[in-house]
């Protein structure tokens, strides 16, 4: 049982981790309608900046904040001269390519610039961990850095879900998600809102990352790439358009994967592949995910 | 006085011109229809209006050029533009899309004028928790009128409201344009392959043959008019 737990909180402390990253990817799909594969390698690239501005003496916090208002300024400026120019083309996998471009890109870029050499991401959270019970010698015990990304990304969903659903700017951004040809003939400047989109995301997955990294005893280039796949499915499993089924089903994932390892010897070493059949058998009885909304289209 | 005029407009898509040089104009609180058959160069020439392709010639509205305007200033401006296929944001609920129609307005009346919208449009008030993609579409086209009309419009463009809707449904419309018409004093210009109805709330009417008018008179005169119906407009 005591192990049961320990495994249960190994798999939440990962699937926070992968929630915040979906969070960022459901983000750029509710408002300009987007899969971002560079979405890893955006937060990874945030991530060093945060560690090199830790490094000049600056407090975690100020580091993530100064890095998200960068890479803010970043997601707007790679929508607008990455994005746009191939959006106009008549196929939208000319979008997917070029995010797919832009994770190979970045990934170099950071091991030109920052090195390949591990590095370590000081944490925003106190260290320790908070004994749940203990018996038989072994000890449960959540850690604080886990229980803060919990309440971060709690914080982070209300706050967009906040945004997205209660203000005028909310519903500018997914009536161009939802129309944009139609956004524009109600006056809604559909360009701004779409690098608002991109903004937006590369900022929470700025935040993403740089708590990623400062769970991690080291990080290098790598740090994204793993946690991408996971994210993907776990944005996937909660149907690409809910905040909550992001997060929600990033713990689901994480929580399977490390039962997984401890239960199931024979897919020792490739227990991603137990999340994944997870994920392929929710979305083939619910192709809409556990929390997205059944789109009924008539004419 | 005029609202809208067109002065030999050409314009298309890339190298294909569409439209060689169309004049046309409504007048303040009146309702001008446009007939023609597909491909004449009807919902072009709406493109034209609302900035959507790049014309030559000049356009203007209240008397000012409007030429080179993006679609979201031209909007602003008081034009709004039902286009074909409704412009419904499918995903989000009926009460969303309304609020979208008044996304420019500053004033405090939003939520009244909404009230007015649900009780001349019942059947969307009631849905208006609804996804307004599950709606049929006839209460769709209303939506998108009632929406249209959230952003107190001085112009209304609408590109064929009654295409793919059941003729007691298209008489329905058309009798919610006369009473925008009639009610607010609301300039309209629709275009149609419907003449018979577009007419009836018809002052003005133009019949548009390969991008350009090839009859233009009183509506009431075309719809009259046998030579005009047998060559233009079928019936």
């Amino acid at each position: 049982m005591q192990l049961f737990v320990e495994q249960v909180l190994n798999g939440v402390a990962n699937g926070v981790v992968y929630g915040s990253v979906a969070l960022a990817l459901v983000l750029i799909f509710r408002t300009t309608g987007v899969l971002n594969f560079a979405q890893g390698e955006m937060a990874l690239f945030a991530t060093f900046i945060s560690w090199k501005l830790t490094q000049q003496g600056l407090p975690v916090v100020g580091a993530i904040a100064i890095s998200m208002a960068i890479a803010f300024v970043s997601g707007a400026i790679i929508e607008r001269v990455l994005i746009r120019p191939v959006e106009t083309g008549r196929s939208p996998l000319n979008v997917v390519i070029v995010t797919l471009g832009m994770f190979l890109a970045l990934n170099s870029l950071v091991q030109l610039i920052f090195g390949t050499d591990p590095q370590f991401m000081p944490s925003a959270f106190p260290k320790g961990g908070i004994k749940l019970f203990e018996s038989g010698g072994r000890t449960a015990t959540l850690q604080k850095g886990t229980l803060g990304l919990v309440l971060v990304l709690i914080a982070e969903c209300i706050v967009l879900w906040a945004i997205l659903n209660h203000t005028r700017l909310g519903l500018k951004l997914r009536a161009v998600a939802a129309n944009p040809d139609s956004a524009r003939l109600h006056g809604i400047k559909a360009g701004s809102m779409l690098m608002l989109g991109w903004a937006m995301s590369a900022a929470i997955g700025a935040l993403a990352g740089s708590m990623v990294a400062a769970q991690r005893t080291g990080f290098d280039s790598n740090l994204m790439q793993t946690v991408l796949i996971y994210a993907l499915a776990a944005a996937a499993l909660g149907g690409f358009d809910s905040l909550w089924g992001a997060v929600i089903c990033g713990i689901i994932v994480g929580v399977a994967d490390a039962l997984t390892i401890q239960y199931v010897d024979p897919l020792n070493g490739i227990e991603v592949v137990m999340p994944l059949a997870f994920i392929l058998v929710v979305l083939m009885v619910m192709p809409h995910g556990l929390f997205g909304k059944r789109t009924v289209e008539r004419v | 006085m005029s609202i809208l005029e067109l002065d030999g407009v050409s314009g298309g898509y890339g190298h294909a011109q569409v439209l060689h040089g169309i004049d046309l104009h409504v007048e303040e609180g009146n309702v001008a229809v446009v007939l023609g058959a597909n491909g004449a160069g009807k919902t072009t020439t709406l493109r034209a209006i609302c900035g959507i392709i790049g014309v030559k010639g000049d356009i203007r509205f209240d008397g000012k050029s409007i030429v080179g305007k993006h679609p979201e200033e031209v909007s602003r401006l008081g034009i709004a533009h039902v286009p074909q296929g409704r412009g419904t944001f499918s995903e989000l609920s009926v009460d969303e899309n309304m609020r979208i129609g008044a996304i420019n307005r500053k004033d405090k009346e939003i939520a009244g004028d909404l009230e007015r919208w649900y009780s001349a449009f019942p059947r969307l008030g009631e849905r208006r928790k609804q996804e307004a993609g599950s709606m049929s579409g006839g209460e769709q086209q209303m939506l998108a009128l009632a929406r249209a009309m959230m952003a107190r419009p001085r112009l209304l463009l609408l590109d064929e409201p009654s295409l793919g809707l059941a003729p007691l449904v298209t008489r329905e419309l058309f009798a919610h344009l006369g009473d925008l018409n009639k009610g607010e004093g609301l300039s309209i210009l629709v275009v149609e392959q419907n003449a018979n109805l577009a007419l009836d709330i018809g002052h003005w009417g133009y019949v548009l043959e390969a991008g350009a008018i090839a009859v233009e008179n009183t509506a009431e005169k075309l719809h009259d008019d046998e030579a005009v119906r047998k060559a233009y407009l079928g019936f």
